[in-house]
């Protein structure tokens, strides 16, 4: 019996966790269920308590303040160039016209801000007509970075990372990209507010702080987005964006073709006119953080989904919110991802049906959710089929190397080379949950194990880290070609590489 | 290049992702005799088969041995004759050369102190020092330096400069580290591709399928012209063979740039992986074959750019033990015990194969399969140590490498 416990235990582990760390296995080998609903009800759990990182309205404002310092420069800049095309047709000695454009400070365009992780080659000529010379990463950039070091490092340093996981199932399932415009300093905080505050709690509240957000509005556009005839939309003749609306419906709650029309998508959009931010240009203390504008709302009664909402401004979108979130479409819906997410790809048809009802049951409660799914059979009885998603993987082997990178950026880099980099999904559906997606990037893994591997093999015993990592999951196969390796970090990339590590 | 003083932590060495080798001063003997003697250590991860580096043609078991897997001076492909005995494989034109101008010797039969067949311990003793595995903390290069009386310096202490993703055990310890980081990591070999897949086949069907496929798309970019240098009787090379070339010289090369360098380090340390041939060995066309040619393209990159300091130099090349004396079942052979040490440069006395050599036959061979050790490694570098550094033989016997009294420095190795 005790050889079942800690197979559960390594399993569990890699299931719902982020892998083992050191003596994990040993620590969850006398009761692995107990030790996941323990993790879920440890105090603050999922929280991060970190006074240094700065709320999404703070990141807003900062971002929105080095855009205007770069704007300036830009202006400069180019005044500089027209004063100095004119002084050239006036005869004045050309070599007067490059200096000054080489005496503009360092404020310039972020090629990190929009651009993502890959760094661009610098501009060295000192030309004038050329691109600014890139000072290093921006602001918004270097929030990011901070955020992304904070989540990997509350991933490793967790015990076993059930409510870690938890999180970035549902960041995922809520995703917002670093890509698009001013969202790159507000992913970390998005995370923080309206993700972890919720994890373990209702998820019409979750809901609620998501779709209101920020990050989420600037995402999908609902920041700009004018009821027609709302005061602003007649002023401005400006209208209606319904980007965030039908997302909401698709992918947030109801589910794709389930019981909503494209008149639903419409009429959800016109209740949730107004939800916007506070102009960080008008607003220097509260710009960037959420605001009904009433005069940007569409008045009047709106039906969605089969039920009539009387407009009452803000209330309005909230009334609606609350009932998607009580929707039985929106619990089976969830309770398939969650299931696709943690088990496999065609999960159980019972074990969905015990998640959404579990959610029907107790109003969407997160955390009873999260219990009925670890203490189902199918969960423990499931073959371990599902290739981990890059970032899971990545964090699984450091955890199992027992390293903590000291510097966030490397890790972000295999994540984008693995092709899932850090709050920044080519779509509002997040990055896919299937294999299929991912088993072809298998051959990149295996450069990134190589590397990490060799980077850590003079810290390590393979055999050891086998034991700790995998223990009775490993395979005779395995364990033969790890101890038959010609060198540590060729037995350490071949772990990190096994379909017991790989899987899960 | 830059260049990061790193003190060997545990800790730094994560850090360290650089190429490393070990960085010393000129010894203060040495100097006062208007030498600047260089040594640099390469660690062949893997475990070489010298049989089939250095072969010895002149055994009359040696064939038999072998059957058509032995090199012979008559051969399909020749090998390079060393002496009336020894011929080397004939992928090492460049070490023949400097074997010819008296700056090469082959050291045969030789083996550490460890008897057991593991990769990892067998390279913790070859570069510990120590006789038995275990002792991870210090390399016996790094605890050298400690034995070298340091120079009135300019850089405020003796330092270790070590090349290669990983910090070679050789050169860690208390001495402090530099680190070069170089342009290219080593890719991901061909023979690590190649077990991985044979556990996927075994284990795991979709994953062998997934690396199947990639294997095929390098083929096809490496028909692409990439290589336009194709293998031996026009058959393609192994795969990856002209990155591992390019690895290994870019390496050799880079350390051989520091270290000729008035004010650059004197002691460096670095690996090269991939020789453990269980299966296909290539000894003379194929794998093998492709690994000895970039080792032998790394000495000429040293040799080159060493320039005049090539004459203080002592290039030394080590295993952590040998293979099989007979092929094994699949091509290739399986770990063994005794092999080959080789040393270059052009401070050497060399010309010369120093073997007591135990002999073919089945009851020669140790524990009846290999080629049995008669010189213990640590001599051979023990007599570079003290000839060429002038380390002093207690501190070689007791410090450098801890308990060997009894095992006196091989002498007369250098000019």
């Amino acid at each position: 019996m005790a050889v079942d416990l800690k197979f559960e235990a390594a399993s569990a582990l890699h299931r719902f966790g982020f892998g083992p760390r050191a003596g994990s296995i040993a620590a969850l080998a006398s009761d692995p269920r107990g030790a996941l609903l323990a993790e879920l009800d440890r105090p603050s759990i999922g929280r991060i308590s970190d006074s240094d990182l700065l709320t999404s309205g703070e990141a807003a404002r900062a971002a929105f303040d080095f855009r205007q310092v770069q704007r300036a420069a830009r202006l400069a800049q180019r005044a500089e160039r027209e004063i100095n095309a004119n002084a050239a047709k006036n005869a004045v000695p050309p070599t007067v016209s490059q200096a000054p454009a080489d005496q503009i400070p360092s404020a310039q365009p972020p090629a990190m801000e929009n651009g993502g992780m890959e760094a661009k080659p610098n501009q060295s000529a000192p030309n004038a007509n050329a691109a600014p010379r890139n000072p290093g990463p921006g602001i918004p950039q270097q929030i990011y970075l901070e955020e992304a070091k904070v989540r990997i490092d509350a991933a490793l340093s967790s015990e076993i990372g059930f409510v870690e996981r938890l999180v970035w199932f549902w960041s995922n399932h809520f995703c917002v990209s670093a890509d698009k415009g001013p969202v790159r300093a507000l992913c970390g905080a998005y995370e923080r507010e309206a993700i972890r505050a919720h994890v373990l709690g209702r998820f019409a509240d979750m809901l609620n702080a998501v779709e209101s957000h920020p990050a989420m509005l600037l995402y999908l556009d609902n920041a700009r987005s004018i009821g027609p005839n709302s005061l602003a939309g007649v002023f401005r003749g400006k209208g209606l964006n319904e980007n965030l609306a039908r997302e909401i419906l698709e992918l947030h709650t109801l589910g794709v073709r389930t019981v909503y029309t494209q008149d639903d998508v419409t009429r959800f959009a016109n209740v949730i006119t107004g939800w916007t931010i506070f102009p960080p240009r008008q607003e220097p203390m509260r710009g960037g953080e959420f605001n009904f504008n009433a005069r940007m709302h569409e008045p009047g009664p709106q039906k969605v989904v089969n039920r009539t909402y009387a407009d009452t401004g803000v209330d309005q979108g909230r009334a609606v919110l609350s009932d998607l979130a009580r929707h039985p479409a929106t619990a089976k819906h969830l309770a398939q991802k969650l299931a696709r997410h943690f088990i496999a790809d065609q999960p159980p048809q019972a074990l969905v049906e015990r998640l959404a009802k579990r959610f029907n049951d107790t109003d969407g409660n997160l955390k009873e959710v999260a219990k009925t799914l670890v203490t189902s059979p199918e969960a423990w009885n499931a073959p371990r089929s599902k290739i981990k998603r890059p970032g899971e993987w990545i964090v699984s082997a450091l955890r199992a190397m027992g390293v903590t990178p000291p510097d966030v950026r490397p890790v972000m880099q295999a994540h984008n080379l693995l092709g899932e980099p850090l709050w920044r999904p080519t779509a509002p559906k997040g990055f896919s949950d299937e294999n299929a997606a991912w088993i072809d990037g298998l051959a990149q893994r295996l450069d990134i194990a190589n590397q990490m591997a060799r980077r850590v093999a003079a810290l390590v015993e393979p055999e050891a880290v086998v034991d700790a990592a995998l223990g009775p999951l490993a395979s005779a196969e395995t364990r033969q070609a790890i101890s038959r390796a010609e060198s540590r970090p060729q037995a350490l990339a071949l772990l990190l590489m096994a379909p017991e590590f790989q899987r899960r | 290049m830059p260049i990061n003083l790193h003190a060997a932590t545990r800790r730094e060495l994560f850090l360290a992702s650089g190429a490393l080798f070990a960085w010393a001063y000129m010894p203060k003997i040495a100097l006062a005799e208007g030498r600047d003697p260089r040594l640099l250590v390469i660690v062949l991860r893997g475990a070489l088969d010298g049989l089939a580096a250095v072969a010895p043609v002149g055994d009359p078991d040696w064939v038999a041995l072998r059957g058509d897997k032995a090199l012979t001076l008559d051969g399909k492909t020749s090998a390079l004759p060393l002496d009336s005995f020894f011929a080397l494989n004939p992928a090492m034109p460049n070490v023949h050369r400097l074997y010819k101008q008296g700056q090469a010797i082959f050291i045969h039969a030789a083996a550490t102190p460890y008897r057991e067949r593991s990769h990892f311990d067998g390279q913790d003793v070859l570069e510990s020092g120590v006789g038995k595995p275990g002792f991870t903390d210090t390399g016996w290069l790094n605890r050298a330096l400690s034995a070298i009386e340091p120079t009135g310096r300019v850089d405020g202490g003796r330092k270790i400069f070590a090349a290669g993703p990983v910090t070679p055990l050789v050169v860690r310890g208390p001495a402090p580290v530099m680190s070069w980081t170089p342009p290219r990591l080593a890719p991901a070999s061909d023979d690590t591709l190649m077990r991985l897949l044979d556990l996927y086949r075994h284990t795991d069907v979709d994953l062998a399928r997934v690396l199947e496929e990639r294997i095929g798309l390098a083929a096809i970019a490496r028909s692409g012209g990439m290589d336009a240098n194709p293998g031996q009787n026009g058959a393609p090379r192994p795969a990856g063979v002209a990155q591992v070339r390019a690895y290994f010289a870019e390496t050799a090369g880079a350390a051989a740039k520091f270290m000729v360098r008035p004010d650059g380090p004197r002691i460096g340390a670095l690996a090269f992986d991939g020789w453990d041939t269980h299966a296909d060995e290539g000894v003379a066309s194929g794998r093998l074959a492709a690994l000895l040619g970039a080792l032998d393209g790394a000495i000429a990159v040293i040799e080159t750019e060493m320039k005049s300091s090539w004459r203080e130099t002592v290039v030394a090349v080590v295993t952590e033990f040998g293979r099989t004396a007979r092929i094994n079942g699949t091509d290739g052979t399986d770990h063994g015990t005794a092999t080959i040490a080789l040393l270059a440069g052009g401070a050497l006395k060399g010309g010369r194969v120093i073997a007591n050599w135990p002999g073919l036959k089945a009851a020669q061979l140790h524990e009846g399969r290999d080629l049995k050790p008669t010189i213990d490694v640590r001599a051979v570098i023990k007599g570079v140590l003290a000839d060429h550094l002038r380390i002093n033989e207690q501190a070689l016997a007791t410090k450098v490498f801890p308990d060997s009294a009894l095992l006196k420095p091989m002498a007369g190795l250098l000019v």
